[in-house]
């Protein structure tokens, strides 16, 4: 099997200071893959190096057949790949639809000139993606916040919302950074069914989570951080076995392990 | 089908009704003159309601594209020969290529640039009208050639005086432009814009290309404020480089704020109250500067969403 997304080596330092350095992974279509390691251990900032917000100081970032190394993020959605944010980056004076409808930027774009005209071709384009929208807000179960302003939501639902747009670029692969923190139960277990569903339909899944129940319940593969190094890789049940592994929860933070065991 | 007033309908609504009934309450004349100058400022205010209220973006030298529009519509007729309709059209042209070859660097940047970047611009468009004494006759001024519309409205029977020529004129103007603005409010670009005023990294990961949809919103609302200059300057029949100063740049996105910057009927609105005051109180016109920092001010601390907005929410408050 051809690896969908590959990190060859991904480095990158923030004055001086190492937050990632030489990480390598293969994400492949139709899997979880998770990125886990203790706080600050540099998931977001891989996350942002593998998305073209950082851009990386060593290291290649490889889609399909294309170098993609510090694309710039439109770029990249171009070309399938979508993502949501740990700390929620909603459109908050737009409703929930018209959140969920700019996730069909690519596909609803056209000239300004049309879109100022208000010309047919203009509104069927806006026509098609708010249909489109309308569907996957029904499969977040968001349907009936559809005309609320995005700010006024709860967070697991924002957290559902933010899914919602990074859907609706039809992605191949889809990066998820900490899609169930600040939810409750419920919430993480809807969260977590709309991953493996979406996985299940052959997209590649990149997973920063916190919430270790989850990732050891729904990851096909993990990939351990600790210090901006990987020291760890493989199934669930081995890496949660692994000394290393153990070391690092236990070393830098007792607590966290022990939350996560709970 | 069915007819919904969808917000966009009712504003259009709005404003024709507010265009059309107003004539009745003019105690004289003369308040056409004042009411076109409203429409006038509102089309200018229109752009930037798009630039700032649906992009986020802040220009400070928007009236250094007015000042363009202006002097095209008395240039172009005397040194090109082109009839005042088609000098505006030029200054419209113009003012947009400025504005993608001014934008287009700047706005790759992130950040306040284009606000400064505005600022230079509008003062060097400011500097060469007052410079150029030759080509723009300098601080004292130029005159514009008629637009000859009105003339042709009379032969054909229709005996307007200029005042009401050019409240109409410029009222349908108003709503045409109103028009735009709100097609564009729910057109893809439109959204795009206003995505990327509420988080610039997520309308960039949804794939929009974040700098090119502020040009395209830059350009538009340069058209806009040109169109305004040009107007302005056929209806006095004469202009001077004011209409490119830093002050009438103030001007707009004061009035802009004052009606609620996202709203294209608060743009109608904020340029009505803020052209009318210097009519109402002629000490106004003394201390227009104190009066318009601090109607910023007061607008900034107190009602953020601006006055219409803010008005129409405590009356709907009261309604439920």
């Amino acid at each position: 099997m051809t690896a969908l997304l590959s990190v060859e080596g991904l480095g990158i330092s923030f004055g001086g200071l190492k937050a990632v350095s030489d990480v390598s992974f293969t994400v492949q279509p139709g899997e979880i893959t998770s990125v886990i390691g203790p706080n600050g251990a540099g998931k977001t900032t891989l996350f942002n190096m593998i998305s073209g917000i950082y851009q990386p100081g060593s290291g290649r970032v490889v889609l399909g057949t294309e170098d993609v190394t510090g694309m710039a993020p439109h770029r990249l959605a171009r070309r399938g790949m979508s993502r949501t944010f740990q700390n929620l980056q909603i459109f908050q004076s737009m409703t929930v639809l018209e959140n969920a409808i700019a996730g069909f930027h690519l596909a609803e774009r056209g000239p300004v000139l049309a879109d100022l005209l208000g010309l047919p071709a203009s509104r069927r384009r806006a026509a098609q993606a708010q249909a489109g929208a309308r569907a996957l807000l029904a499969r977040v179960g968001l349907d009936r916040a559809a005309e609320r302003e995005a700010g006024n939501l709860s967070y697991g639902a924002l957290k559902r919302l933010e899914i919602a747009r990074a859907l609706a670029l039809s992605p191949k692969i889809l990066l998820l950074d900490e899609p169930a923190a600040g939810c409750n139960a419920v919430e993480t277990e809807e969260i977590d069914h709309l991953i493996a569903e979406v996985a299940k339909s052959g997209v590649a899944i990149l997973l920063v989570e916190h919430d270790m129940k989850m990732v050891m319940r729904i990851s096909n593969h993990i990939v351990v951080l600790d210090h901006g190094e990987k020291i760890a890789e493989g199934d669930p049940a081995s890496v949660s076995r692994n000394p290393a592994v153990i070391a690092a929860y236990l070393g830098t933070d007792a607590e966290e392990a022990a939350h996560a065991d709970g | 089908m069915t007819m919904k007033l969808t917000p966009k309908t009712a504003t259009l609504l709005v404003l024709v009704a507010l265009v059309v009934l107003s004539p009745v309450l003019f105690p004289s004349g003369y308040y056409y003159r004042v009411g076109a100058l409203i429409f006038v400022n509102a089309i200018a205010v229109t752009g930037i309601v798009i630039l700032t209220g649906y992009a986020g973006q802040i220009s400070l030298g928007h009236a250094g594209f007015a000042g363009i529009g202006a002097y095209a519509c008395a240039l172009a007729p005397v040194h090109l020969g082109l009839h005042p309709s088609l000098a505006l059209l030029l200054g419209a042209s113009v003012s947009a290529l400025l504005a993608f070859l001014v934008g287009r660097p700047i706005l790759r940047l992130k950040g306040y640039y284009l606000g400064v970047a505005t600022l230079g611009f509008g003062i060097l468009i400011s500097m060469v009208l007052n410079n150029e004494r030759q080509l723009t006759g300098g601080p004292d001024g130029i005159e514009v050639p008629e637009l000859g519309l009105r003339a042709l409205l009379n032969d054909m029977g229709l005996d307007l005086t200029n005042g009401q020529f050019w409240y109409w004129f410029c009222g349908i103007a108003v709503i045409l432009g109103a028009w735009l603005a709100l097609n564009l409010h729910g057109s893809p670009t439109g959204r795009a814009l206003r995505a990327l005023h509420g988080s610039e990294v997520a309308a960039r990961t949804v794939g929009i290309h974040v700098a090119r949809m502020k040009l395209q919103a830059f350009v538009v609302s340069a058209v806009y404020a040109s169109v305004s200059g040009s107007l302005l300057a056929l209806q006095n029949k004469f202009i001077t480089p004011d209409v490119a100063g830093f002050m009438h740049s103030i001007e707009m996105v004061t009035m802009a704020v004052l009606g609620g910057v996202g709203s294209v009927l608060g743009a109608v609105f904020g340029a009505a109250v803020l052209t009318l005051l210097p009519q109402v109180l002629t000490v106004f016109a003394e201390y227009e500067q104190l009066v318009l920092g601090l109607v910023m001010m007061l607008v900034m601390i107190f009602l953020p969403q601006g006055l219409l907005p803010s008005i129409l929410r405590r009356v709907r408050g009261k309604d439920e």
